[in-house]
């Protein structure tokens, strides 16, 4: 599987507290853009709370500290000169569960755009919100009903409208914690192929449960454990030859 | 034998059965419980209750159809004598008390909440009854189209109801339009801003509100709010001298009314789901914004709720208005005159020496009623509104 080499993404010496819990423990890393890069590891080894930390959105949990750096682009992320508000325009999120908004489908998705300023007319609107819905492999399905109530979806379709949501604000880096995790198989391959598709335009990092989703959609892989990335690398390479015992007990089955 | 005697009697028989159907029942089985068919409590909570309920109903129903104060009691006796007795009997090691209990206890919460609503219809029915009388007197098109207020107790009396209407709407208007927006700022920034240790003190603080008797507030109004308007509002423009005013009551009413609106609606914004806010965090919106597009929408139907029971807790309010805003019955758009509400002039209508068969007296229940039909109709709409919205979030 072929990837890119241009960085977006660099972690150096990151470190995240929960008030006395060391959450993540010296973490760094670098994140392809235009790839999928797969974090993986038991529950609690804190995959998810580093990928709060790529668009700050530990800032609103309080007794969260992060220290250490984040680059994107090069530019620190926790500079005091960066507004964490214009950061999460620019670095989408997915959540575990599909959490569209009570609003219609339309309303849902233009929501990023219309708090952003991103179109001067209603007919701009129009295009980005049909765009996003197509980029989310959900037009067809939802074309005749804009203004239908987005929790009306199924949880494979909300699933896909929030990705819609994200992508509407054209973001340069797509989080994604356990996007699948509470959807049916079918929706879960879906979802998968809507995100193999979308690495094609951003940076996508996702975390997740299922080692299987991880060797599938994934080109990068790392493998975090008791708040310690013990490997980074292939995907390939993790699945068929980890260099770390942890990793191999863990992808074996052993731990976890 | 009096009724209260035989209630006692009822009671006593009924503890009666509770302490001897479980011993006869182990007096059966010669001491071993655990040949019982149930729990030797069971026996006796299955007892107590079959004397009690069918007691209690035969004394409901006999003084509703009106049979006679001295033969009742004697009925209510027998008929607890007799259940006493056969609770007792009925006490064997294989009656399975357990299951009587339960259908038993079960009576006794139907009959709980029957209770609350035969007394609403008892409510209304004095009410219309006594609405029915005041209109055999009265034109309902002089009642309901009239706009002069003027009762004479020598007879010959105007009674629209339309000046007392005015001044409880726009007296309530002038509440809600101080105490909603108030009390809604208040519960977003307690719920979203404030944090923990602040929200601890602030929301207990505003709460002592809700707890202060409405007459205090009417005091508040008469001697402190009342005579600030006048003085430094509406002298300096001209408008009136009179320190009791649509004002007064208005801003004093809104205040007693900022807990209701504020505390329900706090509630209501917490139980958002965080997910909701975290998506709009997600997407590069601020505080605000989640809040003015996300959580506040989300939380409306509730919030509406609030509002309106806010709405027919200031309808009915009489206290303050009697002391803030005088009893002059008037139609008038000035916020400082004084005017007077639907609620005052029930009770003037009904203090001092009365004779319930002349209009001025029955208009009460006529106005009284029309009250009911209005806050019955917002709690309709209210609930309308919440259960057409429920399910917009999970």
């Amino acid at each position: 599987m072929s990837t890119e080499d241009t960085i977006k993404i660099s972690a150096k010496n990151v470190q995240v507290h929960y008030d006395d819990t060391h959450a993540i423990k010296d973490v760094n890393v670098e994140i392809a853009d235009k790839a999928v890069t797969a974090f993986i590891g038991p529950s609690g080894c804190g995959k998810s709370t580093f990928l709060r930390c790529i668009n700050r959105m530990n800032d609103t949990i309080d007794i969260c500290r992060v220290t250490g750096e984040i680059l994107i682009d090069g530019e620190d992320i926790y500079d005091k000169r960066v507004d964490p508000v214009q950061l999460r325009a620019k670095v989408g999120m997915v959540f575990q569960k599909p959490n569209p908004f009570p609003k219609s489908i339309y309303d849902n998705v233009a929501y990023g755009p219309r708090i952003h300023g991103l179109a001067n007319s209603k007919s701009e609107l129009d295009d980005i919100v049909e765009n996003a819905l197509r980029r989310s492999a959900i037009w067809d399905e939802v074309k005749d009903r804009l203004q239908a109530p987005g929790t009306g979806l199924s949880g494979g379709q909300q699933q896909r409208l929030c990705i819609a949501r994200a992508v509407a604000t054209e973001p340069q880096v797509l989080l994604m914690d356990e996007p699948c995790s509470s959807l049916d198989p079918i929706a879960t391959v879906q979802v998968e192929e809507l995100i193999d598709d979308l690495r094609k335009s951003y940076c996508v990092v996702i975390v997740t449960h299922s080692m299987h989703q991880a060797a599938r959609v994934s080109q990068k892989t790392a493998f975090f454990h008791l708040g310690n990335l013990v490997e980074f690398g292939d995907t390939d390479k993790i699945f068929t030859n980890p260099e770390d015992p942890r990793t191999e007990s863990y992808i074996s089955g052993r731990i976890g | 034998m009096s009724l209260s005697m035989s209630v006692l009697i009822v009671i006593a028989l009924s503890i009666v059965g509770y302490v001897l159907a479980p011993r006869r029942a182990l007096r059966l089985v010669g001491g071993d419980r655990r040949k019982l068919a149930s729990l030797p409590k069971q026996y006796g909570l299955s007892a107590g209750l079959s004397v009690f309920l069918p007691a209690m109903l035969i004394a409901l129903l006999g003084g509703i159809g009106g049979v006679a104060g001295s033969v009742l009691p004697v009925i209510i006796v027998a008929v607890a004598i007799g259940a006493c007795c056969l609770a007792i009997l009925k006490s064997r090691p294989d009656f399975i008390a357990r299951n009587s209990a339960e259908t038993l206890i079960k009576a006794v919460l139907i009959a709980a909440s029957g209770v609350a609503i035969l007394t609403t219809i008892g409510i209304v029915m004095s009410l219309v009854f006594e609405t029915a009388n005041f209109f055999r007197d009265y034109s309902w098109t002089d009642f309901f189209f009239s706009t002069t207020w003027s009762p004479n107790f020598r007879g010959d009396s105007a009674l629209g109801i339309l000046p007392l209407l005015w001044g409880t709407l726009y007296i309530s208007f002038i509440a809600l339009a101080f105490a909603v927006p108030i009390g809604l700022f208040a519960a977003i920034y307690l719920s979203e801003y404030a944090s923990p240790r602040m929200r601890s003190v602030a929301k207990p603080a505003i709460e002592i509100l809700a707890g202060i008797p409405t007459i205090v507030y009417g005091l508040f109004a008469l001697i402190t709010v009342g005579p600030f308007l006048r003085d430094y509002f509406a002298a300096p423009l001209g408008l009136e001298q009179s320190a009791s005013s649509v004002m007064t009551a208005g801003l004093v009413m809104g205040v007693m009314l900022i807990p209701f609106v504020s505390s329900l609606s706090d509630d209501i914004i917490n139980a958002v789901p965080q997910a909701m806010r975290d998506g709009s965090f997600g997407l590069g919106a601020t505080k605000s914004e989640t809040i003015r597009q996300v959580v506040i929408p989300a939380a409306l139907p509730g919030i509406v709720g609030a509002v309106l029971l806010a709405a027919s807790r200031a309808i009915g309010e009489t206290m303050i208005v009697v002391l803030g805003a005088g009893a002059a019955a008037s139609m008038s758009l000035n916020p400082f005159e004084a005017m007077t509400t639907v609620t005052v002039k029930i009770v003037s209508q009904l203090t001092g020496d009365t004779d319930f068969a002349s209009p001025e007296t029955l208009v009460a229940f006529a106005l009284a009623l029309t009250l009911f039909v209005i806050t019955l109709g917002l709690n309709v709409v209210a609930l309308f509104i919440v259960r057409k919205y429920r399910e917009q979030y999970e």
